[in-house]
């Protein structure tokens, strides 16, 4: 099990935007009425992309009222998957994969660049307070490996120099193109394809 | 090898484009309402005849599955449920199907909900796959527009309706009944079965669960006839599968071969082969990292199907394999791998959550030289008392990958772990937990 922080800074109150309600009403009505807490988790999530990329204990106890459900339920809720931060993070979030086929290629290099680069332990942020790193579990993109979770997006097939240009993209305010850092378009196999070989290029 | 043209996944590798024009053009959405025309029983007895079995890693028999499912609808739904939550390590074949094919998924979820009953589906897919679910999203947004969801979907007068729910982080959830639970809004932690989800499954109504690649491959099996799936492979291992191939070799890939296609033609042929050839090789872990590594001599001969596997004392698991060389530290691989299980247990059942924990550390410090000798065998005395003691098969999940590496490479463990054993044969201290493992040879 992983062991979550909980920040000590805490905002007192926390709303859903205009959209976001919208959006969440939206969630709710893909469940059978009645299951409205079939909704936390994609409401969690509404949460923390609002509140600057982490969930405070008031959106917790909106959402509790919101789905009409105990607020431990969805304290348990947030504690219990990863994805859900309960501290602050960097604006620009960089999840490092480090499971064993990326390590086979090379991750922990990877791991050395963030911390020579963005801070020296996880979780904390970089100087210019704009970036954080962490290292995380295979992500599903293995035959792309070694590669980074940046917010959303995947950045696949990445060397130490290829992060160090990434991450100073972000430094300089650019957003880098996320995908494959060696021009792979998909999980085929470089250059050598021996399959579906009509359709290349179709 | 594989004929291009029996090939399922024509898209694989993004050729074409994953929009409905496309995949209509590739034969997706083809004679829908015909398929569905012949019936329930037609459907569930050609998918029986194909001796498909589930792609999310036990290999049950999909047919089978389907007929668990209760004949009439009585005062509860039905749902089908599909498993996009793939995050067994060296697995990456269900996010393809989700980006480059996502109409074979839709289309085999509405034949798959006829046949079981059901007018709700949804798809669970994990949280990292944001992008991909955006993708399946306008695949739906353009089948409810054509006209193949909805009230009537593709003519078929059945109603369905698709929603994707996403995870947030938790391998877990890729096992049935925890996903149930996530979707129900609580922790991802799995039931205790019987009963099971095709009776009593979400919210307490008859579910159908199954694997993206395993509804994926059902339209086409219905349409080229359960024969012609089963013609490929062996008896009980049929048909074509995508393997992912991740680790050391030259070219990394996903790639669909035929079932019982040789490992050492998968390295070979479609990976590039192993980085400094195959002599370099040390061992590979063949479906995913809950199933037992095989040594270097197995990977000369094996062939990649269910049954084969097991008779090898490994498994087909999600057909990811992770190829290992010399120049890694096997040791230190087997040890990342149980840092995985110690992150990602649910905390449930105490052997899996205290066992995973005290395995990962065990493996460190192995790696690192700083055990003694009787450890291993405590090691796998640890293995044992997970396995089969667990609410779900996380507890096999963890501790065969260990079980795997003492096996093959039990010399090598103790090779670089010489320290003397702390607590001496003869010396019989009562409050010795492990009292039992004085009795071993080397203690
Ligand atoms: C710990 C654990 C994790 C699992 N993860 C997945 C997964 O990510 N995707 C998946 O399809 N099945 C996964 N399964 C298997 C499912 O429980 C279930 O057997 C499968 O989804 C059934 O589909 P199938 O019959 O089509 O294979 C997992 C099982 C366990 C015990
Ligand atoms: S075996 Fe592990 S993961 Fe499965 S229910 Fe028990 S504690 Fe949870
Ligand atoms: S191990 Fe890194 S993506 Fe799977």
């Amino acid at each position: 099990m992983a062991i979550k922080k909980i920040s000590k800074v805490q905002p007192e109150k926390f709303e859903f935007s205009k959209k976001n309600k919208e959006t969440a009403d939206s969630i709710i009505k893909n469940y059978p009425s009645g299951k409205q807490q079939s909704a936390v988790m994609a409401l969690l999530y509404l949460a923390q992309k609002q509140n600057d990329n982490w969930i405070p204990l008031s959106a917790m106890k909106y959402i509790a009222k919101y789905l009409d459900m105990p607020y431990i339920k969805v304290y348990e809720v947030a504690t219990f998957y990863s994805m859900y931060n309960l501290t602050p993070v960097g604006k620009y979030f960089f999840q490092v994969c480090t499971t064993t086929p990326c390590m086979l290629r090379g991750a922990y290099n990877l791991v050395d660049v963030c911390k020579r680069k963005i801070s020296e332990e996880e979780n904390r942020l970089s100087v210019d307070g704009k970036t954080s790193w962490l290292e995380v579990e295979c992500l599903g993109a293995c035959v792309n490996a070694p590669m980074l979770q940046l917010n959303e997006d995947y950045y696949e097939d990445l060397d130490p120099t290829k992060l160090e240009q990434i991450i100073d993209k972000i430094s300089n305010g650019e957003v880098p193109q996320p995908g494959s850092y060696r021009g792979r378009l998909s999980s085929e196999p470089e250059n050598t394809r021996k399959t579906l070989i009509g359709n290349k290029n179709a | 090898m594989l004929e291009d043209k029996d090939r399922i996944f024509q898209n694989l590798y993004n050729d074409f484009g994953a929009d409905l024009t496309s995949a209509k053009q590739r034969g997706d959405w083809q004679d829908t309402k015909e398929i569905c025309g012949k019936g329930r029983e037609w459907i569930i007895n050609e998918i029986k005849a194909s001796e498909l079995r589930g792609r999310g890693g036990a290999g049950f028999p999909t047919g089978l599955k389907w007929s668990f499912a209760p004949k009439e609808v009585g005062s509860r739904p039905h749902y089908l449920v599909i498993n996009a939550d793939e995050s067994e390590p060296g697995t990456c074949k269900d996010r393809d199907i989700l980006r480059f094919e996502p109409h074979k998924l839709i289309e085999g979820c509405l034949i798959t909900s006829y046949a079981v009953n059901a007018h709700k589906c949804y798809i669970y897919i994990r949280g990292e796959y944001f992008n991909e679910g955006q993708k399946l999203q306008t695949a739906i947004d353009e089948a409810y527009k054509d006209g193949l969801l909805g009230k009537n979907s593709a003519g078929t007068d059945w109603e369905l309706d698709i929603y994707i729910h996403y995870g947030a982080g938790a391998y877990i959830c890729g096992e049935e009944t925890a996903l149930l639970e996530s979707i129900e809004g609580k922790k991802g932690q799995p039931r205790l079965k019987p009963p099971f989800p095709a009776l009593i499954g979400l919210y307490g109504c008859p579910t159908i669960i199954n694997n993206v690649e395993t509804i994926s491959v059902v339209p086409t099996i219905l349409r080229r006839g359960g024969k012609w799936f089963s013609s490929l492979g062996r008896p009980k291992n049929t048909g074509s599968k995508i393997y992912c191939i991740s680790g050391n070799v030259n070219n990394p890939c996903n790639v669909e071969e035929e079932m019982g296609i040789p490992l050492k033609e998968l390295i070979e042929k479609h990976a590039g082969g192993v980085i400094g050839g195959w002599d370099n090789l040390k061992a590979v872990i063949p479906g995913g990292s809950s199933m037992p590594l095989l040594p270097k001599e197995t990977c000369e001969t094996i062939k990649m199907d269910f049954d084969a596997c097991v008779e090898n004392k490994t498994g087909l698991g999600t057909a990811g394999i992770v190829v290992i060389n010399k120049d890694q530290d096997i040791i230190k691989c087997m040890a990342r791998i149980a840092r995985f299980y110690k992150h990602e247990s649910c905390g449930q059942c105490t052997p899996c959550r205290e066992g995973s924990g005290w395995m990962w550390r065990m493996l460190e410090r192995m790696a690192k030289g700083e055990a003694t000798r009787d450890e291993v065998d405590m090691l796998l005395d640890v293995t044992k008392q997970i396995e089969g003691h667990t609410i779900c098969a996380f507890g096999e999940g963890s501790s065969w990958p260990v079980q795997g590496l003492i096996r093959n490479f039990k010399d090598e463990i103790i090779e670089r772990n010489k320290f003397d054993p702390i607590v001496k044969k003869q010396k019989d201290i009562p409050y010795l937990v492990d009292q039992h493992l004085l009795e071993k040879e080397n203690a």
